[in-house]
């Protein structure tokens, strides 16, 4: 069997807001959610910069013994999911929590918990745990906790992948409804990456720029973190269709490679082998794509690489479609990239306007498609693809057709 | 004596419980048990380690899984800073 998906709820927290609507907002006026990070205290850090969820309190939706008992990244996620299920209309009966899955990617778990406690413990020699200390810095906390937030009993799990873990989890939960294994999914993923041991871990790296992240640009000096989540509401189209659904667009095809290459760095025939796949997967031809979503980090590796994965998969058919990197904006969520991207390019075909990349000076050297610089573009396109290209090479990519 | 120990740990008790549990603490009383608060196992654990901290006692595994209210907790604990003030 196979079915059309639809996606019909989207759920997003991130610096461009706490909704989905002030998401969309932000990334079609080409607003800035990178701002100086705020609170952190254990001396100069080489960057300043982040994409903060500035004004999240999860105690907006959540009760309080519940926050507790959940890690920054899993509070984003529940309520991201909370809003995605609100979206899509969907009423849970007995039977569809059975064949409902849900798939969430994760980078890094719980990492407030972990620094809080590894500080008592080294630090300040306390021995003592908070008995939380596990449950709540398990990375699969977030999907865990979906499944009871609605009584979903069908099958569900963690993928971590790095960057490309929530492309991993839509694209995992879109075979299982586009098969028939499943009639609803919930899927994308959270990360929350502002403790000092993460940040520290990235500083060492050498790859956060100390000003903005300006994607595919001459001056671009590296990635901007940003923390966040987002949940996708996925179903088969007719289903959709019959119970008068609101269609953002169709996740057409999934496809994934592994670079065999590096720890780090890209290899643009392991990203031009995924997109690819992806293509394959959706029965897409190149040229029906007019838009790709790039993972577009703002690296100087990245960037070239991807750039050149893309000239090489579309050909003359390259300078025609438009890329963009949303990065830009809200920054690298690490683990929730591929769905907050994923929701951005669904909002995009849904409105039919493109988000830009914003901060955009010149083209870097080798840089030569059409990245969308600076301002939206009102297109509506027939199909798009969204790019996650994760350290250790694991790259995962997603397509999608207008509905 | 033992009464005005008794009502001080109680009131500590209480509070620690209402702050873990996120409960306004005149919604319960030293009789309340665990089960009438929907405080789990996994909560009771969450409470005796907050308890630990604030009467800075060790409490042991077994007296832990013991408990079933908040009785046995200002029990437990009156015993404990009574063995400790022997010590």
């Amino acid at each position: 069997m196979t079915r059309r998906v639809a996606i019909t709820g989207i759920g997003t927290v991130s610096a461009l807001g706490l909704t989905r609507d002030a998401f969309w907002q932000s990334l079609s006026g080409g607003v800035t959610g990178l701002k100086p990070l705020s609170g952190y205290t254990f001396g100069a850090f080489k960057f300043k910069n982040g994409g903060e969820a500035v004004r999240f309190d999860p105690l907006q939706t959540l009760d309080p013994k519940e926050v507790s008992y959940l890690d920054r990244f899993a509070q984003m996620g529940l309520c991201a999911a909370i809003e995605a299920v609100k979206d899509s209309g969907i009423t849970f009966t007995d039977t569809l929590r059975e064949q409902s899955v849900i798939v969430t990617g994760s980078s890094l778990g719980g990492k407030y918990t972990e620094d809080e406690g590894y500080f008592n413990l080294y630090s300040e020699k306390h021995s003592r745990f908070n008995p939380m200390s596990i449950p709540k810095a398990m990375m699969n906390a977030l999907t865990s906790r979906i499944s009871m937030q609605f009584g979903i009993i069908g099958p569900a799990w963690t993928v971590s992948t790095a960057c490309s873990s929530s492309n991993h989890a839509i694209g995992q939960a879109f075979e299982q409804v586009r098969s028939g294994q499943a009639e609803l999914a919930l899927a994308g993923g959270a990360d929350a990456p502002f403790t000092q041991g993460v940040l520290r871990a990235w500083e060492a790296l050498r790859v956060v720029s100390p000003t903005t992240c300006r994607p595919f640009t001459k001056d671009r000096d590296g990635l901007i973190l940003g923390e966040g989540a987002a949940i996708l509401v996925m179903e088969p189209m007719e289903l959709a269709r019959a119970r008068g659904a609101r269609v953002y667009c169709e996740l057409a095809g999934f496809g994934m490679s592994s670079d065999a290459h590096h720890i780090t760095q890209p290899s643009a025939k392991g990203s031009a082998r995924a997109m690819r796949a992806a293509l394959a997967s959706a029965n897409l031809d190149k040229e029906q794509i007019g838009y790709i979503n790039a993972h577009g980090t703002g690296t100087a590796a990245n960037d070239l690489t991807e750039t050149s994965a893309i000239n090489d998969v579309f050909g003359d058919h390259a300078k025609r479609l438009a890329v963009s990197s949303t990065k830009s904006m809200h920054g690298h969520t690490l683990g929730a990239a591929g769905a907050i991207e994923a929701a951005a390019t669904a909002l995009s075909m849904y409105h039919g306007t493109l988000p830009p990349t914003i901060n955009f000076t010149e083209p870097g050297e080798g840089c030569d498609l059409d990245y969308v610089p600076n301002t939206a573009r009102a297109i509506a396109v027939e199909a798009a693809l969204s790019n996650s290209f994760a350290f250790g090479g694991l790259n995962a990519v997603l397509a999608f057709y207008r509905a | 004596m033992p009464d005005a120990a008794e009502s001080n740990t109680a009131d500590r008790v209480i509070a620690v419980i209402a702050k873990t549990q996120h409960i306004p603490a005149g919604s319960f009383t030293i009789d309340s048990t665990f089960e009438d608060l929907k405080i789990d196992s996994l909560d009771g654990i969450n409470i005796v380690f907050a308890i630990e901290e604030e009467f800075q006692v060790e409490i042991p595994d077994e007296a832990a899984r013991e408990i079933r209210g908040v009785r046995d907790v200002v029990d437990g604990v009156d015993k404990l800073l009574a063995a400790k003030a022997s010590a």
